[in-house]
């Protein structure tokens, strides 16, 4: 047994760690292995063994030899000490009289016997150094003396003396930044109920970007002060108004304080300017489609319209009873009543026809003449080139009315009478220079005035009085003179598309419609731009026309509606023409986009007739 | 550009908008800002320009000492760090103290918020120490001067509006919050606004307890100094700070430099304008006898806050208004008088209900005191009992003009200062309605059984006994005369339209522009009656449902 207590591993101060793998724990003084004791316990033996030895918690494992190890009372008590912080020997004794080995007390003899050094006696040669570079540097004025405490108080009252002369010249410049918008209702923590938010309005606020609402927050409602949190945005707006009154631009901008009543020009009063047709007195209803045209007998008895339901139709105008219909057999494009009192003559436009029709309404000798100086042509000796062919009608055709058709070769657009009622011009939808031909009536004669083509030709006029031929293409209308022969004005339109023209009786102001809602005003004497623009519909204007004796001129458009302006021309030059919208008058419906096809003014009454693409036809008193 | 920009924001400098754009630009229109070559040659005069320089060779001069660890070179560096101040550049963009007033709004916003950051990170401790002093100092000013005039409850903050020497100055404070610092903000720019503000702020703030004759820094008025307790005030503060947070209490008057004489008040002598009518006199010698009621409003009334309102600014509030006010002894130094003082008149509560009260004192939420400065006069306080649901708070900022939308309160306000009671009535006119509104539901539930034309007949019938019933003349006369007005209207409104059409383009522009704003503003207001409508009835709906359900 002596034997076995001397068992000592030659491992070493090494960490135990390296042997949990192996069977032994180290080698002993033989060079033998040390095996580590069979230890097959498990959890329960370790308990039943906590609670039936009574030494267990002395016993520790000796890690150098995996034997348990009791504890002897007296390494126990080590322990103890130890933990408790104290001496680990018993008799250590840490509370022993101090000895003092050096004393306050001078000796009389040294310590130590050594004598003192050379360098205890001369000054050191590093400060010395040291100071010569402190002093140089201040000599240099690299280091500088402390400063004087500034002992000035931090504010004092620095507007003492306000001098008016040292205001900066730069301070009359300048903008002072426009303050913060002060909040509103809609900015309480308990707003009325009016200015919090639906859902929708939340919704929508949340949408937008933040640029553009118009409330930089959602209104919110507490019930008490007390449950009114911290606003999370109140750094970034203190930032933002920061950032504004470094970064943006300032500008002094006037703010517009007009009164918009102020705007509204002066106009003589409407009341003023009557008689204008101001109700809806008749609609003449028959034809069963868009009517294209309109136009009145030079007596103001008789109206007379063409239709894509291929019917020219005439009625009475003050009973709105139809007269007569003809069948043409096609689209009637354009009608034309000789304005000669004396003739009962009607021009329509039936795809590459003109017919030439007697109506055979009112006086009797009246048509009758009128049929008489028809059959009076004879016809010239030597046959002459004409551009169309002039025929008379068949007996058929006559009992229909029809007297002349003159054959042309291409589809037509308009027909237009001159003031005498002998001359009619035609517009052909071509794009050659036989586009307008005129025609005279007791020769039985057309020529075609243009040599060239100066575009795509949207109507012509005659002028009233003179021997003036207006011509509108697209953008210009072109005045000629017909006698010498010669182009005199261009009138430069200012819009894109002409799609009507109309001439002042007087012969000096015209009028022209355009596809892109606007109606020029042309004073020929004054200038050839237009002299005033009117923009007064919403839709594209079809046709324009003046009234004969009143000063009255009136547009119709795709909008449906008419309107109906007062255009005074004076006589004294020097004053210009006054135009005043007097009424817009309603009533056409609008189909497939077409609103007012065609508009004039009876002859001798402040009426104005319309047709429409809704198959009726107006009348306006 | 940093430093440019420091000196930008310091000399009050601001980009211009180019008259022509494209011709200063080389032809883009692309955003640029544009400063006046003007203003940059004006920037390099500045002699604080110099002093930024130093700074910079100082702060690199220090770096290098740290570096090379010469601890006597840092000494000595700091010794002689270079300051500068700013007071040049503020009289010189201030060249009347006038002017400084009416740039007051930013600084006094800035230094509020300021004060409220917690003293770590973010900025210098000392730029708060001196934001918060330079605030509580103005606000005593604003309490010594009674020039409070408005203030408002926002879900921002609490805007206030003081009229100092006839300027109006506006400023909010944040609620007593920890801030959450957005990391989007850039805090330099922020700390060198800051530097101006304080720097304005102190100088005005010094002319202002001038002109009122107080001490400056302010100090307490000995008398009220001796009520508070050197004692009890250690239990708060060292006392280095207990300086500031006495005066920061707000709630004793200030020192002034000469003891005030009550003969000091002169009556003021009338110097009738030229080319004013005795009307005219009349209404601002009243205008005048409101606004010195007004500075009046809360004398002879004492105060106590219950622990839960915020207490500086009911605390600064009631004092302007010559109020007394005290709080719980735990909450703040400076409470002058306890709870179970019986003197006190109002008790402000923001709780939903009080245990224990006393009589003799009334217990009112903290709007009450808020609502009345704005009115003018102390408020009726049973809308304000605890527990109550509060009337809305209404901005005092908002004037209405004609056309605009009017809240009913507003309106009911209005009748009071003008020494009307529209209470009785409404209450009056509540009841006939409710009344009313019983009888018509009864008529509705009949009703609605049948159908609607059945209805539409009844009516008619009913229409037709009725005139049968009475002996009532329909003169045709009347009828005639309706539609001659309105064919007038007609008329005129058509003459309008005709005229409009003769505009020139551009005036047309301005015109619709014009009538598209008011056009707009009409929409505004009559969707905002629509909702209080609305709301109303719901609210009477709900009334009555309960009422019945009581009743049952």
């Amino acid at each position: 047994s002596s034997l076995l207590q001397d068992i000592r591993n030659t491992v070493g101060n090494i960490p135990m760690e390296w042997y949990q793998d192996f069977p032994h724990v180290g080698y002993d003084l033989d060079g033998k292995k040390i095996y580590k004791p069979i230890r097959n316990k498990d959890e329960l033996d370790m308990f039943l063994e906590k609670m039936e030895n009574p030494d267990y918690w002395r016993t520790v494992q000796d890690k150098m030899t995996g034997a348990d190890v009791k504890l002897t009372d007296e390494q126990v008590e080590l322990v103890h000490r130890l933990q408790r912080g104290q001496f680990g020997d018993v008799n250590f004794n840490p509370y022993e009289p101090a000895v003092d080995f050096f004393t306050h007390e001078v000796m009389i003899h040294p310590v130590t016997n050594r004598p003192a050094d050379k360098r205890s006696f001369i000054p050191s040669l590093i400060e010395k150094e040291k100071v010569s570079k402190l002093v140089h540097a201040i000599k240099m004025g690299w280091i500088k003396p402390r400063k004087p405490k500034d002992d000035t108080p931090t504010y004092y009252d620095l507007w003492a003396h306000e001098d008016p002369n040292s205001i900066l010249g730069r301070h009359k410049m300048h903008v002072p930044a426009p303050k913060m918008k002060l909040p509103g209702h809609e900015e309480s923590y308990n707003p009325p109920p009016e200015y919090l938010l639906s859902e929708e309005e939340k919704l929508a606020w949340e949408q937008q970007d933040p640029a553009e609402r118009r409330l930089d927050l959602v209104p919110q409602r507490f019930r008490c002060l007390r449950a009114v949190p911290a606003y999370p945005r109140f750094i970034h707006e203190r930032f933002e108004r920061c950032l504004d009154l470094y970064l943006c631009p300032r500008q002094r901008k006037m703010r517009v304080n007009v009164d918009p009543e102020d705007l509204i020009p002066k106009l003589p009063k409407p009341r003023d300017l009557q008689p204008f047709p101001t109700t809806q007195a008749l609609v003449y209803r028959g034809h069963t489609s868009l009517v294209r045209c309109l136009s009145v007998s030079p007596s103001g008895q008789w109206l007379v319209s063409g239709s894509d339901d291929g019917t020219v139709r005439f009625w009475e105008v003050c009973t709105a009873r139809c007269m007569k219909t003809l069948p043409m057999g096609g689209v009637v494009k354009s009608v034309a009543w000789n304005p000669n009192p004396t003739i009962c003559l009607v021009a329509i436009c039936v795809e590459q026809e003109v017919l030439l029709v007697n109506p055979c309404l009112g006086d009797k000798l009246l048509y009758g003449a009128t049929d008489q100086l028809l059959e009076s042509y004879e016809a010239p000796e030597e046959e002459r080139v004409q551009p169309v062919q002039w025929a008379t009608a068949n007996a058929e055709e006559r009992g229909k009315g029809v007297r002349l058709r003159i054959q042309h070769s291409k589809a037509l657009k308009q027909v237009t009478w001159h003031g005498k009622g002998d001359y009619f011009a035609t517009v052909v939808s071509d794009n050659s220079n036989m586009q307008v031909l005129v025609h005279q009536t007791s020769k039985r004669w057309s020529q075609n005035p243009f040599r060239k083509s100066k575009g795509l030709v949207q109507c012509v006029l005659f002028h009233p009085i003179r021997p003036y031929f207006f011509v509108a293409t697209q953008r210009y209308v072109r005045v000629y003179n017909l006698l010498k022969q010669e182009l005199t004005k261009k009138l430069m339109a200012n819009c894109k598309w002409v799609s009507s023209m109309a001439i002042h009786p007087g012969g000096d102001n015209i009028i022209c419609g355009s596809y892109d809602s606007k109606l020029a005003w042309f004073d020929l004497d004054l200038s050839t731009r237009p002299y005033q623009l009117l923009r007064h519909h919403k839709k594209a204007l079809r046709s324009v026309a003046f009234h004969k004796h009143y000063p009255l001129f009136a547009s119709g458009s795709d909008d449906g509606t008419v309107i109906v302006c007062h255009g005074m021309v004076y006589n004294d030059l020097l004053q210009n023409p006054l135009l005043v919208p007097v009424k817009v008058l309603k009533g056409h419906v609008q189909t497939l986009d077409l609103g007012v096809l065609d508009v004039i003014f009876h002859p001798t009454q402040p009426w104005v007739f319309s047709s429409g693409a809704d198959g009726t036809v107006r009348l306006y008193t | 550009c940093c430093r440019s920009r420091r000196l930008c924001i310091l000399k009050g400098i601001y980009p211009h908008e180019p008259k022509h754009k494209k011709k200063v630009n080389k032809g883009s229109t692309a955003p640029r800002t544009f400063y006046l070559l003007k203003d940059i040659k004006f920037l390099l005069h500045e002699p604080i320009v110099n002093k930024f320089r130093e700074y910079k060779v100082f702060v690199r001069k220090l770096r290098k000492a740290y570096g090379k660890s010469e601890w006597n070179t840092v000494d000595r560096l700091k010794d002689n760090k270079p300051s500068y101040k700013l007071d040049h550049i503020v009289k010189e963009r201030y060249p009347t103290f006038i002017d400084a007033l009416r740039d007051l709004d930013d600084a006094l916003s800035m230094c509020f918020l300021f004060s409220t950051f917690p003293r770590t990170g973010k900025c210098h401790v000392q730029t708060i120490q001196l934001c918060r002093r330079l605030a509580v100092e103005f606000l005593n000013y604003v309490i010594a001067s009674r020039s409070l005039r408005k203030v408002f409850l926002s879900i921002k903050g609490i805007y206030y509006q003081a009229e100092v020497l006839g300027q109006p100055v506006t400023w909010i404070t944040p609620y007593t919050f920890a801030h959450d610092h957005p990391t989007d903000v850039d805090y330099r720019v922020m700390a060198t606004f800051t530097e101006f503000y304080t720097t304005l702020l102190g100088f005005v703030n010094f002319r202002l307890y001038q002109s009122l004759n107080l001490l400056y820094p302010p100090k307490i008025d000995g008398q009220a100094d001796a009520e508070l307790k050197p004692a009890e005030g250690t239990e708060y503060a060292m006392d280095s700070e207990s300086y500031l947070e006495k005066l920061s209490a707000l709630s004793a008057s200030l020192a002034r430099v000469m003891a005030p004489t009550h003969e000091d008040e002169v009556e003021m002598d009338e110097f009738p304008v030229e080319g004013e009518t005795a009307e005219q006199m009349d209404a601002r010698k009243k205008e005048q006898e409101a606004a010195e009621k007004h500075k009046k409003l809360f004398e002879g009334l004492r105060f106590f806050l219950n622990r839960e309102v915020p207490r500086e600014p009911l605390a600064f509030v009631i004092r302007c208004f010559g109020g007394q006010v005290s709080w719980d002894k735990s909450l703040c130094i400076g409470a002058t008088y306890d709870v179970n003082d019986p003197s006190i008149t109002h008790q402000i509560v923001d709780r939903p209900k009080v245990e224990k009260q006393v009589v003799g004192r009334y217990y009112l939420q903290p709007q009450w005191v808020f609502d009345s400065v704005n009115a003018k006069i102390c408020l009726p306080v049973a809308d304000y009992f605890p527990g109550v649901l509060l009337p809305p708070h209404l901005s005092p900022f908002v004037t209405e003009k004609e056309g605009d939308y009017i809240p009913p309160e507003k309106l009911k306000l209005l009748a009071l200062q003008r020494g009307e009671n529209p209470e009785d009535e409404s209450e009056e006119e509540e009841e006939e309605e409710e009344d009313d509104n019983e009888k018509e539901e009864e008529e509705d539930e009949d009703e609605s059984e049948k159908e609607e034309e059945m209805k539409l007949k009844k009516m008619e019938e009913e229409k037709t006994q009725s005139s049968k019933a009475l002996p009532v003349k329909v003169t045709a006369g009347k009828l005639q005369l309706e539609d001659k007005q309105r064919l007038e209207q007609e008329q005129q409104s058509e003459e309008k339209r005709l005229a409009i059409m003769m505009m020139k383009k551009r005036e047309k522009y301005l015109y619709k522009k014009i009538m598209f704003g008011k056009k707009r503003k009409v929409r505004e207001a009559n969707k905002l009656a629509a909702k209080r409508k609305a709301h109303d009835t719901a609210v009477k709906e709900e009334k009555k449902k309960s009422k019945k359900a009581r009743r049952a």
